[in-house]
């Protein structure tokens, strides 16, 4: 039996709705990954889904179903779904006109795909990875997954938009056979063509190498130099906590005293600039809205709507939070709808990660952070704990590595106290990446009292 | 357990014959072991905010799974299209991961031998199924109960969420086991907001209602009394909003269950899985503290400590008939008079540890969250057992000359070898020559794993036990969510570490 198309199943949908209007989104993923753990590959698989997200919408109600669906009766039982939900369902609170269009011009192009194929040359590589770490006496543990999306969203207004997104990341654990010492590299690609196994082995030489004289330190406040990927650990954080509804409200490190939310407000350093941009090279994202429910950042009524580049802190003050149509009527603020990707930049810095460290006469160079949670909402004081090696800085170079720490820290606060900031490179959050957030670039900083709460005995 | 049959939705869908002909066909391979694995998940969660419906959303995650065992190498495959070709690419598919994996699986799995199981069927305990009721009702409760909080002086804002899930799942092997579950269970919570009207101050005051295995009973007051809480809430905010920072330092704690069961559940539950303990998750969430050389000497907490591994327990968020490696359901001891003698294992581990752990055999905790996903060890409900004849929390206060009361979980963080944690909760109470004194603010408890449970001089009795729970457990790569149920008695700690989370900028 052939295939429906996943426009195919999007036509059908919007066919026999009883419903007044009808948005359906598809989304067809095809994902393969390799995962291993002492110097062997443990578990491994390639997957196929089609999801089907259907929302009725009648009047000032709406009702959302989703599925997995691949054929017209599967479609049809969804949509029954979601018509039966939403004559039971109460006036939604925000209720707008749907989004109006046509048919893209990519909008009957097959969904990409991948497979087990995409790792051939890094699975080789992996494999002899796997007999020099066994030679050096070395383990590895690790995973690379690649998936590609595709989405097709189409309306009752005659709305039909496409957008494939390729989403892939690496990431490997080295530790020496006695398990003394840690280190980490990792992160995201869009196709593993940039990826290599020996490389990836290589900087984890490079870092355990470091791991040679090793140190004690107190809790304390630290010199630190936050490398790229433990900034995007954190921005991340402070990205999701901009709900323009709950700064509104009252409820957020982005509301003001009294009522409403900071935009405008000086916040942070004046050169910091924080935005999403879904063109931004290398972290393409969908440039239109995609939501199959409402929720304090998104509104079903969204969908379609265009995103651009949108600035959330500019020149150091606040310039945007996360908005739909809803809460923009709300606040009184432009429509700024999340966006899939996250950058952040300094303006003047030049320098690059090293040339930070460089400048550090007694201090910390992190590697990444880990199992970062919110304590106080008022604050955005975060915490979390560092991991997979903690480096000595003397004199400008790294001469050790030190235990593990539990720190405490805002990351808007650290955006007011920096003191210097490399170039914007592409990273990877540790703590996000994989599952959540894999699209950000950030720069390095250096944080002369990076609040190191307690130690963790943790290797 | 549980008089429920089998949705008759799932139940004739067409999974013994996908079975069939995809194990079929990995037997044309050869292959050491082949299971099958055909699950529907529905999912429904609705969210309300001050009085209004803010979202709700149907889902269900349909599809099937094969994984092979090719020459010690493990293969998966998954797919959603149910037709018995799709059934024989799968299964191929699954052959072909094999086969790639194989030069590069550096030591063979095996797996531990298991009974069959042949034809065996099992469902949840509850009465009514959530989704047999009205959205309309859920809608109807829910903002009924945020209204009723947002009517109530100081709270300016109130928040609902109900998550529910009625999980489907048919295994099958080449060794002749099949298996048919069905789970059920639900999440409820509310939580209001305010200001405090002179210092600025905002904070929240939530539900501490821990989600169960149970049906719409339990949102009805059959088990929880939601309006007794819900009646409490606006004045314990108050409370908080005005009260004094905590001075940090050094307490005795009195923890109630609400905010114990999340410390047991990241110190021990996880640290306590034989997977992290061997390496396997150290790219992700990490590894154990509590390696196997340390079975049996490990002196994990005071004497009074005993915990227990349990998929059996009634209503619990990870009880099962049988996992998802076909093996029934047990329970057994983790932490006997505070030492470490088990872990929590699949059928892998518990081949390659021998008879030195369960009798070799799986202690039933494979899982996997999803159709699309592999079956990895995942937590047991794991509980910290009552005293036979202990005091009730009143009677532990009564104990502390100078600490204080944690109740109910708010920010949980902990390391990657399960050392280093810190909590805060909803709640915190000064405790004064044993008696409660009015609540304090900005209070966070941090501490090490194994001091922290040494320090535990005193455990309440039955009457104060309760299972709490988490929804959200997150572990492996690709990321997979898991439902668990922790069981504990308030308990009194010594000397632990106080921070005024104020004071931490």
């Amino acid at each position: 039996m052939a295939q429906t198309t996943p426009q195919d199943l999007a036509e059908q949908a919007l066919a026999v709705p009883t419903s007044e209007q009808c948005i359906v989104i598809v989304h067809d993923t095809h994902a393969a990954n390799l995962r291993w753990a002492n110097n062997t590959l443990t578990t491994n698989g390639v997957m196929h889904g089609m999801q089907v997200s259907v929302i009725a919408l009648d009047g000032p109600r709406s009702a959302s179903v989703s599925g997995s669906a691949w054929n017209p009766d599967q479609v049809a039982d969804l949509v029954g779904a979601a018509d039966a939900a939403v004559r039971d369902a109460s006036p939604a609170e925000d209720v707008a006109p749907l989004v109006e269009g046509a048919a893209a011009e990519d909008w009957t192009d097959a969904p990409g795909e991948t497979g087990i194929a995409v790792f051939e040359r890094f699975a080789t590589e992996l494999g002899q990875a796997f007999e020099s770490a066994e030679a050096q006496r070395r383990i590895l543990y690790g995973f690379v997954s690649h998936d590609v999306t595709t989405t097709y969203l189409a309306s009752s207004t005659g709305l039909r938009l496409r957008h494939e997104q390729p989403t892939g990341h690496y990431g490997c654990t080295g530790k020496p056979a006695d398990l003394s010492a840690s280190a980490w590299v990792g992160g995201a690609t869009r196709d593993f063509g940039d990826v290599s196994a020996l490389d990836m082995f290589d900087r984890l030489t490079t870092r355990l190498g470091w791991a040679g004289r090793s140190v004690d330190l107190p809790a304390g406040r630290y010199d630190t130099v936050l490398p790229p990927t433990a900034v995007a650990d954190l921005m991340i954080d402070a990205y999701w906590g901009a709900g323009a509804r709950v700064a509104h409200e009252g409820q957020s490190v982005y509301s003001r005293p009294g009522g409403g939310t900071r935009i405008g407000e000086l916040m942070v350093d004046e050169h910091v600039r924080l935005y999403s941009d879904p063109s931004y090279a290398g972290l393409q994202a969908a440039p239109f809205v995609v939501d199959a429910t409402s929720s304090n950042t998104s509104s079903v009524y969204d969908n379609g709507l265009p995103l651009s580049k949108t600035d959330w802190i500019a020149d150091g003050r606040l310039a945007a939070l996360l908005q739909t149509r809803h809460t923009a009527a709300m606040t009184g603020q432009p429509i700024t709808p999340a966006i899939d990707n996250l950058v952040l930049e300094i303006a003047g810095a030049t320098d690059d990660e090293s040339e930070l460290v460089a400048g550090v006469d007694d201090g910390l160079l992190l590697t990444c952070l880990w199992y970062i949670r919110e304590v106080d909402p008022q604050t955005m004081l975060l915490t979390g704990l560092t991991r997979d090696g903690v480096y000595r800085v003397e004199g400008g170079e790294v001469t050790g590595v030190v235990n593990n720490f539990r720190f405490n820290e805002s990351p808007v606060d650290l955006l007011r106290r920096f003191t210097a900031a490399s170039t914007t490179v592409p990273s990877f959050s540790r703590e996000w990446g994989d599952d959540y957030f894999s699209r950000t670039a950030t720069p390095a900083l250096r944080v002369p009292d990076f609040n190191m709460s307690s130690v963790s005995q943790a290797l | 357990m549980g008089s429920h049959e089998i949705d008759p939705a799932f139940a004739a869908l067409p999974y013994r014959r996908l079975a069939d002909v995809a194990l079929a066909r990995c037997q044309d391979f050869g292959v050491d072991h082949a299971d099958f694995r055909f699950e529907r998940v529905r999912y429904q969660h609705v969210s309300v905010r001050d009085g209004q419906l803010q979202g709700a959303e149907d889902t269900d995650d349909l599809g099937f799974a094969v994984r092979v065992l090719l020459d010690g190498a493990w293969g998966f495959a998954a797919g959603v299209v149910l037709t018995t070709d799709e059934a024989v690419r799968v299964a191929e598919s699954a052959i072909n991961v094999a086969r790639v994996a194989a030069p590069m699986t550096r030591r063979p799995v095996q797996l531990a031998p298991e009974p069959v199981y042949d034809d065996v069927t099992w469902c949840s305990s509850y009465d009514v199924n959530p989704f047999d009721v009205a959205l309309a009702d859920k809608v109807e409760l829910l903002a009924g109960w945020t209204s009723r909080l947002i009517g109530a002086p100081g709270v300016d804002h109130a928040a609902g969420s109900l998550q529910q899930v009625q999980e489907n799942k048919f295994y099958a092997d080449l060794a002749g086991t099949r298996a048919t579950q069905q789970r059920v269970r639900l999440e409820p919570y509310v939580e209001a907001f305010g200001t405090h009207p002179t210092s600025g101050a905002f904070d929240s005051m939530r539900t501490l209602a821990p989600p169960a295995g149970r049906g719409w009973e339990y949102l009805t007051g059959a088990h929880f009394d939601f309006d007794a809480e819900l009646a409490t809430i606006p004045e314990l905010l108050a409370e908080k909003l005005a009260a004094p920072s905590v001075e940090a330092g050094s307490y005795d704690l009195v923890i109630h269950p609400s905010n114990l069961w999340l410390t047991i559940h990241e110190s021990i539950g996880h640290a306590t899985e034989l997977d992290r303990a061997l390496g396997y998750e150290a790219n992700y969430a990490g590894t154990s503290f509590a390696t196997p050389d340390q079975l049996g000497t490990l002196q994990y907490g005071s004497e009074l400590m005993h915990v227990t591994g349990d998929r059996t327990v009634e209503h619990g968020l990870a009880t099962v008939g049988y996992d998802d490696e076909g093996v029934q359901a047990q329970s057994w001891d983790l932490i006997r008079d505070g030492v470490l003698v088990g872990y929590q294992l699949d059928r892998s581990m518990a081949h390659s540890y021998g008879a030195q752990l369960n009798d070799g055999r799986s202690n039933g905790c494979a899982y996997a969250d999803s159709p699309s996903h592999v079956p990895i060890q995942r937590m047991a409900n794991v509980s910290l057992q009552p005293a036979p004849d202990g005091p009730d929390t009143d009677g532990l206060i009564d104990q502390v000359e100078r600490g204080i009361y944690v109740v109910g979980d708010r920010s949980w963080s902990i390391d990657m070898q399960r050392y280093n944690f810190q909590f805060t909760g909803q709640r915190f109470y000064r405790i004064e020559h044993g008696r409660l004194t009015g609540q304090l603010r900005d209070v966070a408890y941090q501490a090490t794993t194994t001091d922290f449970w040494r320090s535990m001089s005193a455990v309440g009795g039955p009457q104060t036990y309760e299972l709490g729970g988490a929804f959200n457990c997150g572990k492996a790569q690709p990321g997979q969510v898991a439902s668990v149920s922790h069981g504990c008695p308030s308990a009194v700690f010594r000397g632990v570490r106080i921070l005024n989370t104020r004071e931490e900028i």
